[in-house]
């Protein structure tokens, strides 16, 4: 039967068996593996059955370590079960996996290989998390393309049956996951053909029943353990021929031929490359390049690693090898070497075959670039006579010169093979449009096609590249279309080549398509004189469209994608015009008919109308552009911040030597006020004449760039001309001059700020305070003011009382600019933290969505005031956020009283006065810590000559006399799900630390996924049928304890109750936690009415607002202050305002009118309990 | 033996009181009760041309939203899920309301432009309705439109939509045209069967406290039945059409008044709602009370019997009245 020609990505590829050879998945979320799970899910929902005809039971867990659990469970009573995992979840998992493993037990694990967080973290691809397992008796089976993803998959389920040892099938993270291919989908009959019913019952007979009871996992002590863990030994000698079989079948029935180690290169080959996964097809394809140009070199591709097959090694080599370069995707600092390379050089050993000279080498970690030219590079280092050992390539490693030097213009891809990069806006769709136009290619065409794409750090104005291949023979490219090779390049967006350098991909004669708003014959004076210089030296065949105009026209909106994939093909001549019409027409209605004949049609549209548009511009003879591409950051720039930032910004970083670096992950804060991205179309423009001064655009501010001051108004003599100010009406100071102004460079343009200002003109209440007005003509003069602004003296914190938004407002923000979504909701939270407590925090921060904006290269956004002082900031794990935390407060209790300890020995030195008041000082307002620290200060100074152990001592600890805050952040999936055991038990030590849940009741930063805080009712990721269940009261459970202060926020309904919440969670000296409404991009709503949203949700009943303050109880009051009014508005009114409940009604209405109804229940119950638990007498009884 | 049968296009109706457009028609519980009370046709709620494209294009724009900005995650909902956008929610509906009760089903189309949606049309007839009834209100805030093409467009929408299907089709439209008898002609010319006098509409309210202006949707009363009463007075005769007559019809007298102005059949909605479906009941066996004491035998006796061709005094429903009502408010002591 002719197999299906699908064009699908790896993590598609593998969870497609997976999905079908299983029956429980039990998963959850961790990029790049959680398309895996959703995948699963999502088939599972729409009734997708497995080759047995059932549908898998998908469920997901509170973490990988729950996940691993279930799935131990779940094979112990005989189920086919499987999960997808990566990085830290994958580390979550060993515990569970050696007992898998020492239990024999039949299952297969997906890994998209991931770098475990050492220095930082970081979702790209290498091999740190595989090798992390490949101690627990897992046999270990790697892909390196999507085909082989998807084969690997099947061949793993079926030597993990035949064998009882179970299978970690792994592919690069990204490179593999992610990248797009057109493959031969396998069918069920294929997997039926592979899969053994025979010994599917026999795992089935293994299992655990009390109909035939058995125990398993018994406690064994010295007298048996060891004689007990040797008896799997034949198991494990078994697997690599298990294995080899089943690949055998697998060729015969595909014809795909696959070997334990796979040798390709010239028979008499002399010098050889070993290594696994998708780097082997990059050196597959750099051997046969060079075989054919006569050189007698080789590669072997590890397909399974564990267990290590030696004598399939061995006979896999060529008698002539000479010499052997094994590369490892990972780093194992201290070893004798990297694990590839140490099994290596065992098995060479241990076969007396010293004869053949090894070395060692390391590359890719992070999804760094391995290139062909990286591959012979390795290849000619074993030319040498004394070839460097233990070597990197790749990197410039220039603090121990470990690196080799490879020549970036070797190319081994094949002559006919087209090569085509488009730079996209995230928010215009040129990633999903160019994910048709592979599918086109690649189904449409006899082309070999692929696609793969990259995204910059940044979830507002995200720079999205495509890289596009295609071509008549197989293309074994897994890495990126690199400078002078592009055949095709595309801008979507103008001002990018204001910023990057993006001609420089196009190889001479090549195409450069444009996205501007000029015409034809005025875009060319318009572009910075690089992009000319290059056009013109490249001789570069140059075409312009205006496709926001055309996108305008045809109600496209934003999203210039079809119009940019209709020009693609037009100018590129793939398929015929009319022919490749048909088949974006034919992609379009397959995309978007679900969502309606609306969207169809206006895509359509968009297409007829942009040949029409498009338009190839005659290219002068010489560069007549007035401007340049502008620096990545300003001359003003701190010098780090120049060199390795601001490469960074550029996409240059793979060009920063190691010597740059930081050796311990260490950054400065305060960073990205350096890159102005100018992604605002419109900004807000501040109109005194209506302008009440209640700061509340400056508190609702998600990117902290509209301020406000009072200031003297002598500063004004200085102000630029059209710098705004108005007299000002705080109470506090009067006389003064009072100024909001906007960072224009900064904004993101998400209107919160409009959405919030009550100040609307009497005559014309369309105009409020502050309004939208166009960017472009406004950010030179702003540009000018904001700096003018930032030049203002700050008010004196001591001055007045922040308890009032206003007030609060005139604190500096320590946390400015973030890479957040526009209109985030909560980024605010962030900012008002920074804002009252900034200058003595210290925060640790769960990973998620508030660990990327906040702690994600090249800039960040924690700041410091202009004493120095500011947030200290660090993310340890996902897992542990709020044991971390209170790590920190542990130190600073610990050396609080041990300075306090060592204090009275120095009271002749200090003085007693000194002494006394820095042991009693009252540091609960503004002015107790100022004056603190200025004891401090006296302190040091007064010690600063002292030699004397105990003075040296007493200062390096002076710091902790000072109060410090410690705030514990992170989202609902750390606070509810993964993190959840940490956090009840910090809370119950009664430490004095702050938690903050900013809880958007779903895992945003993977991408939706159910957490405990979704609500019941809402479609997410792993919930594609709506949740069912309410959502975890886990106000209430920290309630429960009764010493704990919690707070349930929402700062749409409520900005005043907000900041009081933040106000008294810090100064109650025990534990705080605050969950706070953060509405989010996830919810399918218009982000600009975030605020709208958040106080429907309060007004609805499912988001009751309150306070809880333990100290309360002293005074005799009832410490639970339910702060928000009875529910005034149905339930469904909130609900069906945002996509995420009102996808269900469009896709099971009976479903969603049955949740619906539950959920009004939830909302009656949720406020007839609180208001009962608010109305309890807590004063002594007045019967004596 | 009182006979309360009527026709209305084309529809053997056993009695005149046809539910006209409301959420009463959402379930199919609320038809059947409806059914029970003694409704002889039943209306159902608008689709709106708006809703067929603003639906479509919102989902797209919020599925859209949110995706490509991180390497992290391509989009936040699940991709193969189905949606049955409320257009084809609506069709389904219709066929299960349908099949669900024996009385005629009229769909209920509300939309102004020429257009992908008016295919809708097609669908309803396929769903089994056993007619189409198109309310057109368009409010015009062009001053570069003129009267003629407005009225145009709105001629040209009733041929489409005619020509899309082989039901009937009647067509809801505003008081507000200059010339309405005109336009009355060239609407049935274009294939109206049936002219629904007047439909109603959200209409602007203003917030003192957050100076937003806020629509919304006022339920009718006994006094409006006169607007739609005169002009199915003056239109009876002058154009071939079945009338229906919309708007304050609360009361079995409401609806004798509408038969005998010409109307085939009076709708009822606000009275249901407001007053519950078993109102219904009541109004029939008013109008039942009421022929019987009159001696009445059939709706048909009375049909039109008021209206402007057959009155001696034409000025009755014409200008000169407006002055006598004037004139007699002033002779009140």
């Amino acid at each position: 039967m002719a197999r299906r020609m699908v064009t699908i990505d790896g993590n598609e590829a593998a969870a497609s068996v997976a999905h079908r050879t299983n029956e429980i998945c039990a998963i959850y979320p961790i990029t790049p593996s959680s398309n895996m799970g959703e995948f699963a899910d999502d088939w599972s929902a729409v009734g997708k059955k497995n080759i047995w005809g059932t549908v898998p039971l998908v469920i997901e867990m509170q973490s990988e370590g729950g996940a691993a659990g279930a799935v131990h469970g779940a094979l112990q009573t005989g189920a086919l079960t499987t999960t997808f995992t990566a990085s830290q979840g994958l580390l979550l998992m060993i515990p569970n996996m050696y007992k898998i493993a020492g239990e024999l037990t039949s299952t297969a694990f997906h890994v998209s290989a991931r770098t475990v967080a050492t220095h930082a973290l970081s979702i790209f691809g290498d091999h740190s998390d595989v090798m992390a397992c490949r101690q627990t008796g897992w046999a270990m089976l790697a892909s390196g393309s999507v085909q082989e993803a998807h084969d690997m998959a099947l061949i793993a389920q079926a030597a993990t049956l035949g064998s009882r040892i179970p299978f970690l099938h792994f592919f690069d993270g990204f490179r593999t996951s992610h990248q797009v291919e057109k493959i031969e989908e396998l069918s069920d009959d294929d997997l039926r053909a592979m899969i053994d019913d025979e010994l599917v019952r026999a795992h089935r007979t293994r299992a655990l029943t009390p109909d035939k009871p058995i125990m398993r996992g018994t406690a064994q002590n010295p007298d048996v353990f060891f004689q007990a863990r040797e008896t799997i030994n034949p198991f494990y000698t078994a697997v690599p021929g298990i294995t080899q079989k089943a690949m055998d079948e697998f060729a015969k029935l595909t014809g795909r031929s696959y070997h334990l180690f796979d040798y390709i290169g010239a028979p008499d080959a002399e010098r050889v490359v070993i290594l696994m996964a998708s780097g082997g097809e990059t050196a597959e394809a750099t051997v046969r390049y060079l075989v054919e140009k006569g050189e007698k070199v080789g590669v072997i591709r590890v397909r399974l690693y564990r267990p290590f097959a030696v004598e399939a090694f061995l006979s896999a080599l060529p008698k002539t090898v000479r010499s052997l370069a094994v590369l490892d995707r990972t780093k194992e600092p201290g070893a004798t070497g990297d694990p590839l390379y140490l099994d290596v050089t065992n098995a060479l050993f241990e076969h007396g075959r010293q004869d053949i000279k090894v070395i060692g080498g390391r590359y890719g970690l992070s999804s760094k670039e391995f290139t062909p030219a990286m591959v012979k590079a390795v290849l000619d280092e074993l030319k040498k006579a004394l070839p460097k050992n233990h070597f990197v390539v790749g990197i410039d490693e220039d603090v121990t010169h470990t690196s080799l030097d490879f020549d970036p213009g070797f190319s081994v891809e094949h002559p006919e093979t087209v090569r085509c990069l488009f730079f996209g806006l995230g928010s215009d769709g040129t990633v999903g449009a160019n994910k048709n136009s592979i599918k086109i290619i690649g189904e449409e065409t006899n082309n070999y096609a692929q696609g793969y794409f990259v995204y910059d750090s940044k979830k507002a104005g995200t720079l999205t590249t495509s890289h596009l291949r295609f071509g008549p023979k197989p293309l074994q490219a897994p890495y990126l279309i690199g400078a002078n090779t592009a055949n095709f390049v595309a801008c979507h967006q103008f001002t990018f080549l204001e910023r990057f350098n993006i001609t420089k991909y196009a190889q001479p004669g090549a195409v450069f398509l444009l996205n501007s708003i000029f015409t034809p014959e005025e875009v060319w004076d318009e572009l910075p004189q690089e992009v000319q210089q290059d056009i013109i030296e490249k001789k570069l065949r140059f075409y312009n469209i205006n496709a926001y105009d055309v996108a305008e026209k045809t109600g496209m909106g934003s999203r210039v994608n079809t119009i940019m994939q209709t020009c693609f093909f037009a100018i590129s001549g793939i398929l015929p015009r009319e022919e490749a019409i048909e088949q974006i027409k034919k992609a379009i209605k397959k995309t978007y008919g679900k969502r309606g004949e609306a969207v169809v049609q206006k895509n359509f549209a968009a297409v007829d109308q942009t040949l029409a548009n498009l338009h190839e511009v005659k290219v002068p003879a010489k560069v007549t552009s007035k401007t340049t591409r502008r620096a990545a950051v300003p001359e003003a720039a701190p010098q780090f911040v120049k060199d390795v930032l601001g490469p960074m910004i550029s996409f240059d970083g793979d060009t920063i030597p190691v010597s740059s670096f930081p050796v311990d992950g260490t950054f400065p804060t305060g960073t990205t006020k350096w890159e102005k991205r100018n992604i605002a179309l419109e900004i807000p423009v501040w109109e005194p004449d209506l302008c009440i001064q209640c700061g509340k655009c400056v508190f609702v501010c998600p990117h902290a760039v509209i301020r406000h001051n009072v200031y003297d108004k002598k500063f004004l003599d200085q102000a630029p001309a059209t710098f705004k100010h108005m007299e000002s009406k705080f109470k506090e100071f009067p006389g003064m001059a009072y100024t909001v102004q906007v960072a224009p460079e900064d904004c993101t343009g998400c209107a919160l700020c409009i959405e919030a200002c009550p100040a609307k003109d009497k005559t014309n209440p369309a105009r409020k305070a502050i309004n939208m007005a166009p960017q472009p003509a406004l950010r030179e003069s702003e540009a000018l003011n904001w700096n003018f602004y930032l030049s203002l003296p700050e008010v004196d914190r001591t001055a007045f009382n922040p308890g009032t938004i206003k007030n609060s407002q005139l604190l500096e923000p320590l946390f400015e600019f973030s890479g957040a979504c526009s209109g985030c909701g909560e980024t605010p939270y962030v900012k008002l933290l920074t804002q009252l407590f900034g200058d003595r925090a210290i925060i640790a921060n769960a990973t998620g969505c508030s660990s990327i904006y906040g702690g994600n290269l090249p800039t960040t956004p924690y700041t410091v005031n202009r004493d120095g002082r500011g947030p200290a900031w660090s993310n340890s794990l996902f897992e542990d956020n709020a044991e971390f935390g209170l790590g920190y407060r542990l130190t600073l209790d610990k050396q609080m009283e041990y300075a306090h300890g060592m204090l009275p020995a120095f009271a002749t030195e200090l003085g007693t006065d000194l002494v006394d008041a820095l042991l009693k000082a009252d540091q609960s307002t503004e002015l107790g810590i100022r004056q603190q620290r200025e004891r401090v200060a006296i302190l040091k100074q007064k010690l600063a000559h002292s030699k004397t152990p105990q003075a040296q001592n007493l200062m390096a600890v002076a710091d902790s006399m000072v109060r410090k805050s410690v705030w514990i952040v992170g989202g609902d999936g750390w606070a509810y799900d993964i993190g959840y055991g940490g956090l009840d038990h910090v809370i119950s030590t009664g430490r004095d630390v702050n938690l903050l849940v900013l809880d958007t009741e779903v895992y945003s930063n993977t991408g939706g996924q159910a957490s405990k805080a979704t609500p019941r009712g809402a479609v997410a990721r792993f919930a594609a049928q709506g949740k069912g269940l309410s959502k975890k009261d886990l106000g209430l459970m920290a309630i429960a304890y009764g010493y704990v202060y919690v707070a349930r926020v929402a700062m749409g309904y409520s900005d005043q109750h907000t900041l009081k919440a933040f106000l008294e969670a810090e100064s109650f000296p025990g534990p705080s936690i605050i969950i706070a409404y953060s509405h989010c991009i996830s919810h399918g709503i218009d982000m600009s009415k975030g605020l709208d949203q958040q106080k429907k949700a309060v007004q609805s009943g499912l988001w009751p607002i309150y306070r809880y303050d333990p100290r309360l109880v002293d005074a005799g009051q009832n410490p639970l202050l339910l702060d928000s009014k009875e529910p005034s508005i149905p339930v469904e009114e909130y609900m069906y305002s945002e996509t995420r409940f009102r996808m269900l009604t469009q896709s099971d209405e009976e479903r969603a009118e049955a949740l619906l109804k539950l959920s009004k229940e939830d909302s009656k119950a949720r406020w007839s309990f609180y208001s009962q638990l608010a109305a309890m007498h807590y004063g002594q009884t007045e019967n004596k | 033996m009182l006979d309360l049968t009527t026709s209305y296009l084309g529809l053997k109706l056993k009695n005149p009181i046809v539910a006209s457009a409301s959420p009463l028609s959402e379930k199919v519980e609320t038809v059947q009760q409806m059914e029970e009370a003694g409704i002889s046709a039943v209306v159902m709620y608008s689709l709106f041309e708006e809703q067929i494209i603003h639906e479509s294009l919102e989902l797209d724009n919020f599925l859209f939203s949110g995706t490509e900005i991180s390497p992290e995650f391509n989009a936040f909902y699940p991709q193969s899920g189905k949606y049955t956008l409320k257009p084809d929610a609506y069709i389904d509906n219709l066929s299960r309301i349908k099949k669900a009760v024996k009385i005629p089903v009229i769909g209920s189309l509300n939309g102004v432009s020429a257009g992908g949606w008016i295919k809708y049309a097609k669908k309803i007839q396929d769903a089994g309705a056993d007619a189409i009834e198109l309310n057109i209100y368009y409010l015009p805030t062009n001053p570069e439109l003129t009267a003629v093409q407005i009225e145009e467009n709105h001629v040209a929408l009733v041929r489409d939509v005619c020509k899309s299907v082989q039901i009937p089709v009647a067509v809801k439209i505003s008081p507000y045209f200059t010339a309405l008898p005109n336009l009355a002609r060239r609407l049935v010319e274009a294939g109206a069967r049936g002219l629904v006098l007047f439909n109603r509409f959200y209409q602007p309210d203003i917030d003192l406290e957050t100076l937003d202006v806020i629509p919304n949707l006022v339920l009718s009363n006994s006094n409006e039945l006169r607007l739609p009463l005169r002009w199915i007075g003056i239109l009876h005769g002058l154009v071939k059409a079945d009338f229906a007559l919309t708007s304050g019809v609360h009361s079995g007298a409401d609806a004798l008044k509408a038969i005998m102005a010409g109307a085939k059949v009076a709708m009822v909605a606000s009275a249901l709602l407001q007053k519950g479906i078993p109102h219904a009941t009541r109004i029939i066996s008013e109008m039942e009370t009421w022929m019987g004491e009159h001696e009445y035998a059939s709706i048909q006796q009375m049909h039109g019997s008021l209206s402007l061709k057959n009155m001696q005094d034409a000025s009755a429903f014409e200008r000169v009245n407006y002055m006598k009502v004037l004139n007699s408010f002033r002779m009140l002591p």
